[in-house]
């Protein structure tokens, strides 16, 4: 199977290399700590760290796999589909694809809102792609069904609540590998 | 916080037997909860899948994910695809984006004591999870 294309890395005119006393890409880590202390949190935020990571092999081709979606992004209040809980707190959910190419709500996620925008769904739920992947026979079909998992600071809820619900869901839609995507 | 909770689902995925493939830009968050597979796209949080508008670029960043579900033979292996936000000026929205400085000090003081408000008054009329 041949690889993606892609272009090849590009300076964009720019000098590409040189040197800097922090790193290139930004540690959202190091700068909540500043940044949640400016708001009058006294205690930094305690982030998910684990030092050994399970690895699950494809359990066969890619061409014949079914590929579930997993997003951060809700509807909006008052515009779930049926089926999908409305109401708060955020409970994880499972909706139709199709019932989400008019875009999800995201404004109560944190995100660079100054800097860009999620009006083209395909930058965050990826669902035409892969349609299109599933088209030319690269994947063997996106799951009917995508599934959201809400943001949450209780690593606890995240791991003993919402994420078995959610792999309970793939495996009721035969989903052969997960295809996740943060705001 | 929202790439913690993915990184925290895609290893309870891993760990049921079912492979993943996190697409995200906040690469540090995502390492530290360790993943199996990971691609990086160095932009502004919002379109970890590529810009707006750009149908190839977002093809292309999907399709080094499936890359990455069939050859990744060990976990934490990330790749950086190779765009760039802003050819001019790529550290502005970086140094822009959860600045502190003497311009928005009090503005943040503000922000956070109703954020407190706002939280105490979810936790009593239950719209906050507490379970």
């Amino acid at each position: 199977m041949a690889l993606t294309e892609r272009p090849q890395r590009t300076t964009n005119g720019r000098k590409p290399d040189g040197r800097r006393a922090h790193r290139s890409y930004l540690s959202y880590i190091d700068k909540s700590r500043e940044y949640y202390a400016a708001h009058g949190y006294p205690q930094p935020y305690q982030w998910a760290y684990s030092h050994d990571v399970a690895f699950a092999p494809l359990p066969k081709p890619l061409s014949e796999c079914t590929v579930g979606l997993v997003t951060t992004s809700f509807f909006e209040k008052g515009r779930e589909p049926a089926g999908v809980p409305t109401a708060r707190p955020k409970q994880p959910y499972a909706a139709r694809c199709d019932d989400a190419l008019a875009g999800l709500y995201n404004s109560d996620l944190f995100w660079d809102k100054d800097n860009t925008h999620t009006e083209d769904l395909d930058t965050y739920l990826p669902i035409n792609r892969l349609r299109e992947f599933e088209t030319e026979g690269r994947i063997g079909a996106l799951s009917e069904r995508f599934y959201g998992i809400p943001t949450d600071y209780s690593h606890r809820r995240t791991q003993r609540n919402d994420s078995p619900r959610i792999e309970e869901w793939m495996r009721e839609d035969g989903v052969d590998v997960a295809f996740l995507v943060p705001l | 916080m929202c790439h913690q909770t993915i990184g925290l689902i895609a290893r309870h995925l891993e760990e049921a037997g079912i492979p993943t493939v996190v697409a995200g830009s906040a690469r540090d968050i995502v390492e530290e909860c360790g993943v199996a597979r990971f691609v990086f796209t160095d932009f502004p949080l919002g379109n970890p899948t590529g810009k707006p508008g750009d149908v190839g670029m977002q093809r292309a960043i999907v399709g080094t994910a499936l890359d990455l579900l069939e050859r990744a033979w060990l976990p934490r292996t990330t790749v950086q695809t190779p765009y760039v936000w802003d050819a001019d000026d790529n550290d502005g929205w970086r140094n822009h984006f959860m600045r502190v400085d003497d311009s928005n000090r009090a503005a943040l003081v503000a922000a956070g004591e109703a954020r407190r408000r706002d939280q105490a008054a979810a936790k009593a009329d239950g719209r906050a999870r507490t379970t």
